[in-house]
């Protein structure tokens, strides 16, 4: 098993007739994913090498069956975009757009929860990969290999580089995501932590992190309760400068979480192994698979 | 985007928020003219650094020749490595009660904050550690409005004097409505104040989120009055994300997370980086070549390791870039890469057609950035 998306989950693409979604698009129909449709306004009846192009999502899922959007619409019409998604049928939104308004991330996410029963991934991520199985995103599947582990990142770059190490020692993955590091990300690493968790084939999980923000520290709180697979960790920005914080406000809402020791601390304490280089983590999960 | 405070006050006006009448003034010619402000007049640096009242940056003025002796004075000054270019003229508000108000977002409950205390004027934070009780907090949902009922509820919460409900309810409107509909990251007021002349703003704490700058075409004319460090504006210039740091190994990365996990591996290696820079998702060859222009400014540098993961960006574009960017010229320093994912084949093979004595390939991060750090000693 993984997780969120297999080789059954039918893809529509929104804002396929641009060019990074098309590029991405082909290449996750080449790795096997199945993209069965795409959406631009007004282009309805046409097609992209061969992808059905609909006017709106409803259409493309009643025609297709499509479950999962995946996202490319430009900042100022991402969020009516992801909202057009989930109110029509889609279980799963990866948006991949970057840019998004905060403001409209915060709406986009609230009417999401109150009104429909749809999962976003993202947005300002890289999407998710499930191994040997289905690509929905931008991830380069070149690196990965079907197995057993689990990844979740808050940081495109650094998912892939934690990827590569695993697969450089031959540890395949079940399903691999990143929740992108905007300030209202959908899922968040609870969410998919909880889901690898629970699934059967997964055996153990990579966490990767960074500083900002306090979502490390809920995951670590969430895995200490919950999770019995190991955790392997890095955080990185242990060097950065530290970042601005949001006036009073910010400090009093975030006391001393958000930097990378307070991070490191809370995961070590939840019981995951803390590596100090994203080259190490292929190894730590290594150690820890065969005990 | 981090405002100023006479920038904060200036969007006050555009949402009616009461607020001191004032006047800037960038040099001391600009007294010669009627200031139409009554007194006393408050004197008022704008520097985006806390404790600027300690430093001697705000001065009440009773009269013209005090205003003229204190602008003399602060204008110019150094606050904590800031130099005072401009100063707030306020006329001073006779202070009856002091309160504190924020709007934010908190991310974890991904839902808009609402701070609000009787006790004012005072460093909130230790309110909040010292008497939790008298910081009303209040999320309010993003897709809802802020019912007026529930502002009532607040200032009664917060032990506001009820005998200004009205006019507070009001400045906390649109308070409220500056955060929203201006897309603020942050809006707070550090004393909103009861006075003499009515409820007040006093001071202004705004950051601006900069990705709804299509929204607001005033963005950019804030942005352009806000001064940045003279080496990171070129790299501005060219829309890249550079942030100067102290050490000699140059940096170029692609996405946020891995650049500062670059840093960190390069500290790890016994390395010190002289710049964060982040090409970002998507790049094409004339973003890396840039990038490269950008680290040849800095005489601090001595070697650069370029840390490239593909994804969105393209493998085969950067190497493109580094080929334009250094074809036919004598390097400065030697320079260390490393790429790998979306198209790093084609990208090795194109640097391995254009060999060049001082570009090195590496397989990995570590690897990569040891050499990096070796080659700058």
């Amino acid at each position: 098993m993984s997780i969120l998306i297999d080789e059954n989950t039918k893809v529509v693409v929104q804002g396929l007739t641009g060019r990074e979604g098309q590029f991405h698009a082909l290449r996750n129909r080449d790795y096997g994913t199945k993209i069965v449709a795409g959406t631009r306004p007004g282009k309805g009846g046409e097609n992209v090498e061969g992808i059905p192009i609909f006017d709106d999502v409803e259409k493309a899922v009643s025609e297709t069956d499509a479950n999962v959007a995946l996202t490319f619409v430009p900042p100022a019409f991402a969020k009516d975009a992801v909202l057009e998604a989930a109110f029509g049928g889609c279980d799963l939104i990866v948006c991949i757009t970057e840019g998004i308004p905060a403001k409209d991330e915060a709406e986009m996410y609230d009417i999401l929860k109150k009104e429909t029963n749809a999962s976003l991934l993202g947005p300002n991520c890289p999407g998710l990969i499930s191994p040997g199985k289905a690509n929905v995103g931008i991830m380069p599947h070149e690196i990965t290999l079907p197995g057993n582990i689990g990844v979740v990142s808050r940081s495109g770059t650094l998912t892939y580089q934690a990827v590569h190490e695993l697969t450089n020692l031959n540890i395949g993955q079940s399903t691999c995501i990143g929740i992108g590091g905007d300030p209202v990300p959908g899922m968040s690493f609870i969410d998919v932590i909880e889901k690898f968790q629970a699934d059967s084939e997964t055996e153990g999980i990579v966490m990767i992190g960074e500083i900002g923000g306090t979502a490390e520290e809920e995951a670590a709180d969430f895995i200490k309760q919950n999770v019995t697979k190991p955790v392997v960790s890095y955080i990185a920005g242990v060097t950065a400068p530290p970042g601005k914080k949001m006036g009073h406000a910010g400090a009093i809402v975030s006391g001393n979480k958000g930097t990378a020791e307070a991070k490191i601390q809370a995961l070590t304490d939840a019981g995951a192994i803390v590596v100090k280089t994203p080259t190490e983590i292929g190894k730590a999960m290594k150690d820890v698979i065969n005990g | 985007m981090d405002l100023f405070e006479y920038q904060g006050k200036s969007l006050y006006q555009k949402f009616n928020i009461n607020h001191p009448n004032s006047k800037l003034i960038k040099n001391l010619n600009d007294l010669n003219d009627p200031i139409n402000l009554n007194f006393p007049v408050v004197v008022k640096a704008q520097v985006q650094v806390g404790g600027r009242g300690k430093a001697g940056g705000i001065k009440v003025a009773k009269d013209i020749n005090e205003l003229s002796q204190y602008s003399e004075e602060i204008l110019g000054m150094d606050i904590k490595g800031h130099k005072v270019e401009i100063l707030l003229l306020e006329e001073a508000s006779n202070i009856l009660e002091e309160y504190y108000i924020s709007f934010t977002l908190d991310r974890s409950e991904k839902k808009y904050l609402i701070m609000l205390s009787a006790k004012g004027g005072m460093d909130i934070e230790q309110v909040a550690e010292e008497n939790p009780d008298d910081l009303v907090k209040f999320h309010v949902s993003p897709s809802e409005k802020l019912m007026s009922s529930t502002i009532s509820e607040l200032i009664n919460k917060a032990n506001l004097n009820k005998d200004h409900e009205e006019s507070l309810s009001e400045i906390i409107k649109n308070l409220y409505l500056m955060f929203t509909e201006g897309d603020c990251d942050l809006v707070e007021v550090n004393p909103l104040a009861i006075t003499d002349d009515g409820v007040m703003a006093l001071d202004s704490k705004v950051s601006l989120d900069m990705n709804a700058k299509y929204k607001h075409p005033y963005f950019d004319d804030f942005e352009q009055e806000i001064p940045i460090p003279e080496s990171e504006k070129n790299a501005k210039e060219k829309g890249l994300n550079f942030i100067k740091l102290d050490g000699s190994v140059g940096i170029i990365g692609n996405g946020a997370g891995l650049v500062m996990s670059t840093l960190d591996v390069v500290a790890e290696n016994g390395g010190k980086a002289a710049n964060f820079l982040d090409i970002g998702g998507g790049a094409k060859a004339e973003t890396v070549s840039s990038a490269l222009e950008v680290l040849e400014a800095d005489q601090n540098v001595k070697s650069v390791l370029i840390n490239i993961f593909g994804g969105i960006t393209r493998c085969d574009l950067v190497a493109e870039g580094i080929i334009e960017a250094t074809k036919g010229k004598e390097l400065v320093w030697p320079i260390i890469i490393r790429l790998d994912g979306t198209n790093s084949l084609e990208g090795l093979e194109i640097l391995k057609a254009n060999p060049n004595e001082k570009i090195f390939i590496e397989e990995s991060m570590d690897s990569a950035a040891k050499l990096a750090v070796h080659k700058g000693l």
